[in-house]
């Protein structure tokens, strides 16, 4: 079966201080990784170094191209000052995602902002902004969603909507949580970090 | 085309959230205008032009200054460098869109100072805005990427000062020799100042926001 991610000893320090050390993964196309561990066991860093957001300081590590990789952060990573209609319409033109209109349309309507389209994401609540978050992360159909405490702040539609797009076996899930009961049942790949 | 299309595309999204936000122009303008108004007030009668243009550098420089500290503020605050290097645009028109954001806000800051230089002081001459638009380029592309760099660092407000008045004094002494009357060869000067460093600043700015 081919792998989405590879690692082979992978690990990241800043400066003196070791983050991860010696992780091996192999994640297969479709498959889904569940990262665990406590609060400063190194699962952000971890998956900063899955996205491409940052370089491993030891370790070989295999990934998709940029451009099929889906992140999402502790922050939803949107525009404040902008609307989500405006946001995901600039993230489509960055992304080449072809038929734009109709792509941020859908997304608004099945993540329930299609009504707040035209209001600043300033005037949101936590929970809509990670609504938000998550359009933005699949705008472009990644082959590989990455995604870090993905449940922070939504509510109870909003984290069925998180479990419709973490059951969706079409791409390679890798979610990092400390509270991993909500995906345990879907974890084909388990890391647990000290 | 598709570069050019990303670097609208950023650049719009900049000009669109200072039109929502209204913090870094009437910052930049108010911060013009007291200046000049400052130096007429701080300099003695009978001064030479000289030397009260070359005030009006000093204005524009830490005008500049002003708007190239904003620049980055919603990618700093939000974490947005993270969203837009991981999409597929070519890194470099991250910076080229924001630099040619930060030129708009100059240049609506210019349009404004150089008439009220014109009040409090005497009229500028054709070779004068030649230099100040020659000048814009060079501040917003060298003034961009030490923006980039100062942003990821703890004491950003501090470092971009430190980092780009020092490779400001080229505009100025090109800017201020222009205007002077030593003509063309200042001109030319400011011209070389700006393919150099756009070049640069184009070619590095992907290293400057890779983290290591």
């Amino acid at each position: 079966m081919a792998h989405v991610i590879r690692a082979h000893g992978l690990g990241k320090r800043f400066g003196d201080r070791r983050v991860i050390a010696g992780v091996d993964l192999e994640v297969p196309d479709g498959g889904f990784l569940l990262v665990t561990g406590p609060n400063g066991s190194g699962k952000t860093t971890l998956l900063r170094v899955l996205a491409r957001l940052s370089a491993p300081s030891a370790g070989e590590l295999e990934l998709p191209e940029r451009h099929r990789l889906g992140y999402l952060g502790h922050d939803p990573l949107v525009y404040r000052e902008l609307t989500p209609l405006e946001n995901l319409t600039l993230f489509a033109r960055l992304y080449r995602v072809s038929e734009r209109g109709e792509r941020v349309g859908m997304l608004l309507e099945r993540f329930g902002l299609w009504d707040v389209r035209h209001q600043r994401v300033a005037s949101f609540s936590r929970g809509m902004q990670q609504r938000l978050g998550l359009c933005r992360v699949l705008l472009h159909d990644p082959a590989l969603l990455i995604l870090d405490e993905p449940t922070n702040a939504l509510d109870a539609d909003g984290l069925a909507l998180l479990d419709e797009v973490l059951a969706d076996a079409q791409r390679t899930r890798v979610v990092a949580t400390h509270d991993p009961g909500r995906v345990e049942r879907l974890a084909t790949v388990r890391l647990a970090l000290a | 085309m598709t570069y050019v299309a990303d670097v609208a595309t950023l650049a719009r999204k900049d000009l669109l959230l200072e039109l929502r936000a209204k913090e870094t122009l009437p910052a930049m303008l108010l911060f013009v205008v007291s200046a000049l108004a400052i130096f007429h007030f701080a300099l003695p009668a009978g001064t030479s032009h000289d030397a009260a243009l070359g005030l009006l550098w000093v204005a524009l420089v830490f005008t500049a200054l002003l708007g190239l500290t904003r620049a980055f503020v919603p990618e700093r605050e939000q974490g947005l460098f993270d969203a837009l290097i991981l999409a597929p645009c070519d890194r470099s028109a991250i910076w080229l869109g924001k630099a040619i954001a930060v030129l708009g806000f100059l240049v609506a800051a210019e349009i404004v100072a150089l008439p009220a230089f014109a009040a409090f002081f005497s009229g500028i001459d054709g070779r004068t805005v030649a230099a100040v638009a020659l000048a814009d380029v060079g501040i917003c592309t060298v003034g961009t990427l030490l923006g980039a760099m100062a942003v990821a660092s703890q004491a950003r407000e501090l470092l971009l000062p430190l980092l780009f008045l020092p490779l400001a004094v080229p505009i100025v002494v090109g800017g201020v020799g222009a205007s002077a009357g030593a003509g063309s060869r200042y001109l030319l000067f400011l011209l070389l100042y700006d393919a150099v460093f756009s070049l640069l600043a184009w070619a590095s700015f992907e290293y400057v926001v890779a983290e290591q």
